[in-house]
């Protein structure tokens, strides 16, 4: 078989870039998980920051501010499914896909007039001439901010539930918010925070899609992204490296297949198509077979309400 | 008797709503959102033509994100019970459910778009896009610097094959270096995916990016990249003069404006039309100052000979990829093998997937 | 300071009261929305809710409520038990798919075969079979490997839709069609075609199905200990455990019957009301019947109704659409909207509103 075209550091970095939104996106939900929450709007959250961020980008011509407005429009949908699901104690998974729902129908309402439209460029970073160098360069130092962005938040996520006090609330939380609440923690705020957080990254990683991967606004341009995210989450066992390992995992299959196809190499067209999903399934498989500990690092009160009773 | 009962109740209400109508009522049922930038969005942009046109004589209808089968059924008998007197159905899956409403509703026009069912009311149009793949073609052939060009296609289907065989043609025609690498995203609407394969086709040493899906994603790639590209199904001029070098538009207004007249009229019949440059149907966007002018000269003579009929983008010798004859010296394609397509012709490397 | 008080047992009242009230908010805020988008709202509200059912064409309406809400309630019974129970079966949407795979490829083996006795009893076997082996590989890789189903359940869909593609442009092609992708119309085979059984009434066999299938998880919920085995282990896994309850032959159990009438589900769409196998032939019914299950409190009966409301806004806001010319976009917010609703409101079935002060324990 000839590899011959295919160039692995294109092929990194291309891989780095692809998997970003779903790495953003899965951070986030990795910590509103963590508190002991499904939220299973992700993709409804991501589109609605996918549309925020456009907007607000073209029309001050800054991508920069786009994304910060995307992360305030995503917590905005996040906050929604806070309220119904800690205050009014809805179910979880319900209000998840009702989040998704609306989203997809407000992120269209309101990118109605932005069809067809340019947002200004976000240029890649380059650091004084290390782009140039060989192999490092393109993998290292020729990328957009957000994809050194989702790397920190990768460090800070781990750091923050490893070492922080604040972070081993969070996980106490979602391990057991009664004994939480019953310590003096606040459940609520808590939770409330998380949400919010992963709202803001799931707005990020949607903006990434129309601000720089695609860039431009159609309807449901997201395209079921939010849903791998959540499965990256899963794949991870609530762990950021993994999430970081899952991400770039199926971002990096998916390059591949589209890779191998562009070089001719002779595989089924159906199933190089399919090879990101059965390859994320095949390693999960591989490395969760050991059963205690999987199990182990699951939140033990994801998605259930919680309501002080006292 | 029930069933009579019914089935009589939905001819009339069908029948007594059409006759009654002083306005004509035009109904389009769209297998995407109208913002989708391309293939619905210039249906819609169709739509809008006709009420241009037509003023307070026409009164339109649409529905958008209409899924194929049972949906788009009741998407078009919606539209029929409510008086529609002509009923634009705008996608290929949609070929059976119109059939199956026009014949419980005989006095209303159906035209559906890319299949090839027909009926006393069912009409059948479509548009010869390869003759636009072999303006591309052309272009390409003459542009490339690596000799290869690569063509991101959606699923493989005769539309798509013909296109990817049309521009390979008339690339090798001008250039017989030229190699050509396809790749298959098999979705219909995946933006961040067509600028994945966009990236891997650049990655692998392509320096022109043809695509058959609708997204502007392919053509931020090629700048990023510097390489060319084409639009289509809208212009996509906003990326030109470079990447964008020319396009690919869908017009569908013309013959939506002539097929609501003829209604009007009382002149519509059960017509295939399958147009092309000739009547507009297929547009060539603006071939931009990035194009040396001899190859846009050459271009713009190949656009207007196939527009005025004299040449046909298949005419041979044309061999299939097997090396087998499929047309021989001045043989030109017939319509029904084109309409099927589903081989490659001779030089693509690679196989259809099936 | 309003606060909440948990009820002793939950409110037989408002659990019938909150969807209503839910439903007039939700009309409310719809309306607003609407308005803002420059529809008349007390016309969009009424093309919604009450023209499909009432309106001057309900005759028709009312088959296709039918027909839409059929696969959400089969699909959403199934997935039911498994959340009852906590197993996490998300990927409702590929076993619909493979079901239709299985059952049309069944039908088309036969075709042109006249023996509707035989080929359609098989069909609808095979449909069963090919969402039951789908949800198998998430049960297996649960209880051999402790694979995660959430995961792998949901992964498989998108693998699903692939193959979906590879059959309706390959394998399952109509021979005589032209080289177009898509099966031949299993509607227009007489011995495969899942017609209606009375013509207009929208009643078909998988509508059928449906109510067999609440009236079934009824009994089995209620009398059956089957039943009491899924309510306890969701309740209570470590007491469940204790009284003989084997986990794993609970998840193979769950996540079988769900994805069985997935497929069925499947399979009497793509002989009925969808027709043939085509690349788009999912239009999501799986993912949509998880709202449906939820929404009916995971009950059979409430799966019932939110079934039907869910088809209602469905159908109605296509009228809208088409009548007032709403984006469906603005559909889709409503809906979402009214899900917000429902839900939100929900809480007072369970919880008493208290105005200031404390609670009384």
């Amino acid at each position: 078989m000839d590899f011959g075209s295919i160039n692995p550091v294109l092929l990194i970095a291309a891989l780095m870039l692809a998997s970003t939104p779903i790495l953003l996106a899965a951070l986030g939900e990795l910590i509103v998980e963590k508190s002991g929450v499904l939220n299973l709007g992700v993709e409804g959250m991501m589109i609605v920051g996918a549309i925020s961020g456009f907007i607000v980008a073209v029309e001050t011509g800054s991508p920069a501010l786009g994304f910060v407005a995307a992360a305030i429009g995503a917590t905005i949908m996040a906050l929604i499914f806070g309220v119904l699901t800690q205050l009014l104690l809805s179910n979880q998974v319900a209000t998840g896909l009702g989040l998704t729902l609306f989203g997809l129908g407000v992120s269209a309402l309101m990118g109605q007039s932005y069809v067809g439209i340019r947002p200004p460029a976000s240029p890649r970073l380059t650091f004084f001439g290390l782009s140039e160098v060989p192999v490092i360069g393109p993998i290292a130092f020729n990328q957009h901010a957000m994809v050194y962005v989702s790397l920190a938040l990768v460090v800070a996520i781990w750091w923050y539930l490893k070492r922080t006090r604040s972070g081993l609330i969070l996980r106490a939380v979602g391990e057991s918010h009664d004994a939480a609440h019953a310590l003096g923690y606040s459940v609520l705020k808590t939770r409330f925070a998380a949400i919010a957080f992963g709202g803001a990254c799931a707005g990020l990683g949607g903006a990434f899609l129309s601000l720089v991967i695609v860039p431009q606004w159609t309807e449901g341009m997201t395209a079921g992204r939010g849903w791998i995210a959540l499965a990256i989450v899963v794949f991870a066992s609530w762990r950021p490296w993994r999430v970081l390992l899952g991400a770039y995992l199926f971002g990096g299959v998916t390059v591949l297949q589209l890779n191998l196809q562009a070089a001719g190499i002779a595989i089924p067209v159906e199933l190089l198509s399919m090879s990101p999903y059965l390859i994320t399934i095949l390693v999960l498989v591989l490395i969760s077979s050991d059963k205690r500990r999987a199990a182990a690092n699951a939140p033990a009160s994801l998605g259930r309400s919680f309501h002080a009773s006292a | 008797m029930k069933k009579n009962i019914i089935l009589a109740a939905i001819a009339a209400l069908g029948l007594g709503a059409a006759a009654q109508a002083d306005t004509t009522k035009v109904g389009f049922v769209y297998v995407g959102p109208i913002g989708d930038g391309g293939w619905t969005y210039e249906h819609h942009q169709g739509l809008l033509a006709v009420e241009e046109e037509f003023g307070d004589k026409v009164e339109t209808v649409y529905q958008e994100n209409v899924p194929e089968g049972a949906d788009a059924e009741r998407a078009m008998t919606q539209m029929a019970l409510q008086g529609a007197d002509i009923i634009f159905t705008t996608s290929f899956g949609y070929m059976d459910p119109t059939i199956n409403v026009a014949a419980k509703f005989p006095n209303v026009k159906f035209e559906h778009a890319t299949g090839y069912k027909r009926a006393d009311n069912v009409s059948t149009y479509s548009a010869r896009f390869y003759e636009g793949r072999a303006v591309q073609g052309h272009i390409a052939g003459k542009m490339t610097k690596s000799n290869k060009i690569g063509y991101i296609a959606s699923f493989p289907i005769p539309e798509v094959i013909r296109g990817i065989n049309s521009a390979y043609l008339h690339a090798k025609k001008v250039n017989p270096d030229v190699e050509m690498s396809v790749i298959w995203v098999y979705t219909w609407f995946d933006p961040a995916k067509e600028a994945d394969a966009a990236k891997a086709l650049i990655d692998n040493g392509i320096d022109v990016v043809l695509q058959h899906t609708d997204s502007t994603a392919p053509q931020a790639a090629a700048a990023e990249a510097g390489v060319i590209s084409f639009g289509q199904a809208s212009d996509m001029a906003e990326y030109g003069p470079t990447p964008r070098v020319s396009s690919i538009i869908d017009n569908w207004a013309p013959y939506y404006i002539d097929r609501v007249q003829a209604v009007m009229d009382g002149t519509w019949e059960s017509v295939d039309t399958w147009d092309g440059i000739s009547t507009g149907m297929v547009k060539i966007g603006e071939i931009t100052e990035a194009v040396p002018a001899d190859v846009k000269a050459e271009a713009e003579a190949l656009r207007d000979a196939i527009g005025a009929g004299e040449y046909h983008p298949f005419t041979g010798p044309i061999n299939k990829q097997d090396g087998s004859v499929w047309l021989a010296e001045g043989e030109v394609a017939d319509d029904g093998t084109l309409a099927g397509m589903n081989f490659y012709i001779e030089g693509i490397t690679g196989d259809i997937p099936n | 300071m309003i606060r909440l008080e948990k009820r002793p047992t939950p409110s037989r009242g408002w659990a019938w009261a909150t969807p209503i009230v839910a439903v007039l908010a939700t009309m409310v805020a719809g309306g607003l929305l609407f308005g803002a988008l420059g529809s008349n709202p007390f016309e969009a509200i009424r093309t919604i809710f009450w023209d499909p059912i009432f309106g001057e064409f309900a005759f028709y309406y009312r088959g296709q409520l039918l027909v839409k809400a059929g696969p959400l309630i089969l699909i959403a019974i199934g997935l039911s038990l498994g959340f009852r129970a906590g197993i996490w079966n998300i990927g409702a949407e590929g076993q619909y798919i493979m079901g239709a795979i299985f059952g049309a490829a069944v039908g088309l083996a036969f075709y042109p075969m006249e023996a509707r006795w035989l080929i359609f009893p098989l069909m609808v076997i095979a449909g069963v079979v090919g969402g039951y082996l789908w949800a198998m590989i998430p049960g297996i890789l649960r209880t051999r490997f402790n694979t995660n189903e959430i995961l792998v359940s949901l992964l498989l869909v998108y693998v699903a839709e692939q193959i979906l593609a590879w059959m309706a442009l390959g394998p399952l092609r109509n021979p005589d069609g032209a080289g177009f992708p898509g099966s031949r119309n299993l509607g227009q085979y007489a011995s495969s075609a899942n017609k209606e059984l009375i013509a207009g009434w929208g009643m078909h066999w998988g509508v059928v199905a449906a109510f067999i299938a609440v009236i079934f998880a009824y009994i089995l919920l209620s009398r059956h200990i089957l039943g009491l085995n899924i309510r306890l282990a969701g309740e209570a896994p470590r007491a469940a455990r204790f009284a003989g309850v084997n986990p794993e032959r609970l998840v193979l159990l769950c996540l079988g019957i769900s994805g069985a009438l997935a497929g069925l589900a499947g399979l009497f769409e793509v002989a009925g009301p969808a027709g043939q196998i085509s690349i788009d032939f999912n239009v999501g019914y799986g993912f949509t019947a998880i709202i449906v299950a939820f929404l009916g409190r995971l009950h059979p009966i409430g799966i019932l109704l939110a079934g039907l409301l869910m088809a209602l806004t469905y159908i109605g806001g296509e009228a809208a659409q088409a009548s007032l010319g709403l984006p469906a976009s603005a559909i889709q917010a409503f809906q979402g909207m009214l899900l917000f609703f429902l839900l939100a409101f929900d809480v007072l079935t369970n919880f008493k509103l208290r105005i200031g002060g404390e609670a009384r324990a």
